[in-house]
């Protein structure tokens, strides 16, 4: 398939809409068409609506798909919470007749229906599956050579494993993989695989607590000597970028690592500027990053 | 001070988690609630409980023991984020996240919801976002060459019509308006 819906969630077009440019003019560039799905709405996110009322999360969750299916096409994300509630509403849905009823029942108020007929790919496995990372090589203009990219998958992308079926949590080489394709160095660093601090309602609920984890994880990719580092997920993002800016204001310490969402990365080794996949819009710097690519 | 000792277990709490979890979820996934025996591979796991007072296994425990109160009005409960890794690793299978998760809906239905989540709740019933856009993105997405506001609801009046219609009918805005006594 060469066309996709891409499903924009809340942050990436509402706080990071660089993340939404650099997506389109990417897949664009591979001759992958981006549908709009309009009248989306926030997935809803799976760890805040999920835990407020799952029913009301999941029948929101069922309008936003059935927009896709009314369009006839898959599905993309740039956001790991809006992967796992599209994913997850699907799976529940298919296993359960009697919830899909139930679910219908509701969405008849509003003319909708939901039918399980479109997949969910997130922006990764189009890069990985329907691009390939060898065609993506062939086409770099400025290979990446001589960085260091200190990769964060977040966790919705990869868990639960029984429905992502990405293959091993602990281990995984999707993104790392996609970072050296590019030239660049893909850097190991302590508690690669812990969360980014801001999911599951808690940088609503606790600030301090959320910025705990981000300044574990920023501080681990500084000491493995990261130039930057990349998330596949628009809250993660937001959450390292801004997160930044917040923790620097509470400890009074300097962070300072540049945040690239990886479709930003691979405009830059596509030959684009960073104004271009409008890194300059982040609020953390990204000098020290950018001076580092000739 | 010496511990309380518990001696009046009820399986009524732990009952009524799987009774409202299977709304959604499968119950024999739920069920394996039951087979906890403690053994902290949660906590051991849990970022969280590096950082804060959470620990999951405490709560699973007070669940089984019957202890509603303590559990839902526990604000540990609302420092998990969600990252699976203690759903991973339970060698008892238990879907510890999604645990977490319909514990919280009970919070939430008992009242225990936080003022910032509730503001959330709210942004969500009057926009249709969770994160409703700004001026300032409103500017750096003009800058950009992209529409002033997203082919979402937010270019959409009947699109939200139909968002608010649904939580009206689940009954979403009476659930999150909720105190506890």
């Amino acid at each position: 398939m060469n066309r996709y819906a891409y499903f924009l969630g809340c942050i990436t077009p509402n706080r990071y809409p660089g993340i939404e440019l650099a997506t389109r003019r990417v897949l664009e560039e591979f001759g992958i068409e981006v549908l709009d799905m309009e009248g989306a709405s926030c997935c809803p996110a799976p760890g805040v609506f999920g835990s407020f009322d799952l029913r009301t999360w999941l029948t929101v969750a069922a309008r936003n798909i059935s927009i896709a299916e009314e369009m006839g096409a898959d599905i993309t994300v740039t956001c790991n919470g809006c992967y796992a509630t599209i994913q997850e509403a699907k799976h529940l849905l298919k296993q359960n007749d009697e919830l899909k009823n139930k679910v219908n029942n509701i969405l008849k108020n509003i003319g909708r229906e939901y039918r399980g007929t479109v997949e969910v790919k997130h922006i990764i496995e189009i890069l990985d599956e329907n691009i390939r990372y060898e065609t993506i090589q062939k086409r770099i203009k400025h290979p990446l050579k001589g960085i260091k990219v200190a990769v964060h998958y977040g966790c919705h992308f990869l868990k639960p494993s029984d429905i992502r079926m990405h293959g091993t949590v602990e281990r995984p080489t999707i993104l790392d993989d996609f970072v050296r394709a590019l030239g660049a160095e893909s850097v190991d660093y302590e508690d690669k695989m812990m969360c980014c601090g801001a999911g599951g309602g808690v940088r609503a609920a606790n600030l301090d607590v959320a910025l705990g984890y981000t300044r574990r994880k920023i501080e681990n990719m500084v000491d493995a000597e990261a130039d930057c580092l990349i998330t596949p997920c628009a809250f993660c993002h937001y959450q390292f970028d801004t997160g930044q800016i917040e923790l620097t204001e509470k400890i009074g310490k300097k962070y300072e690592l540049p945040v690239v969402f990886m479709t930003q990365l691979l405009g830059l080794a596509l030959g684009m500027s960073s104004e271009d996949v409008s890194l300059n819009k982040n609020k953390t710097q990204i000098q020290t990053f950018t001076s580092k690519l000739s | 001070m010496a511990s309380k000792v518990i001696r009046n277990v009820t399986w009524d709490f732990l009952n009524e988690v799987i009774q409202d979890g299977s709304r959604v979820f499968p119950k024999e996934e739920l069920e394996r609630l039951r087979f906890c025996i403690q053994c902290g591979t949660c906590v051991g796991g849990c970022p969280s409980g590096r950082i804060s007072a959470l620990r999951i296994r405490k709560i699973f425990r007070e669940t089984q023991l019957g202890l509603k109160e303590t559990v839902l009005s526990d604000d540990n409960l609302w420092n998990c984020t969600t990252c699976y890794t203690c759903q991973e690793r339970c060698p008892r299978g238990v879907h510890t996240t999604n645990t977490v998760r319909i514990i919280r809906n009970l919070a939430v239905k008992y009242g225990y919801i936080k003022n910032n989540h509730r503001r959330i709740c709210e942004f969500f019933l009057t926009y249709g976002h969770a994160v409703p856009i700004n001026d300032e993105t409103r500017q750096v997405r003009k800058d950009l060459g992209l529409a002033e506001a997203p082919p979402t609801v937010h270019s959409h009046p009947e699109s939200l019509a139909e968002v608010l219609k649904l939580a009206e009918e689940t009954g979403f805005k009476k659930i999150v308006e909720r105190t506890a006594k």
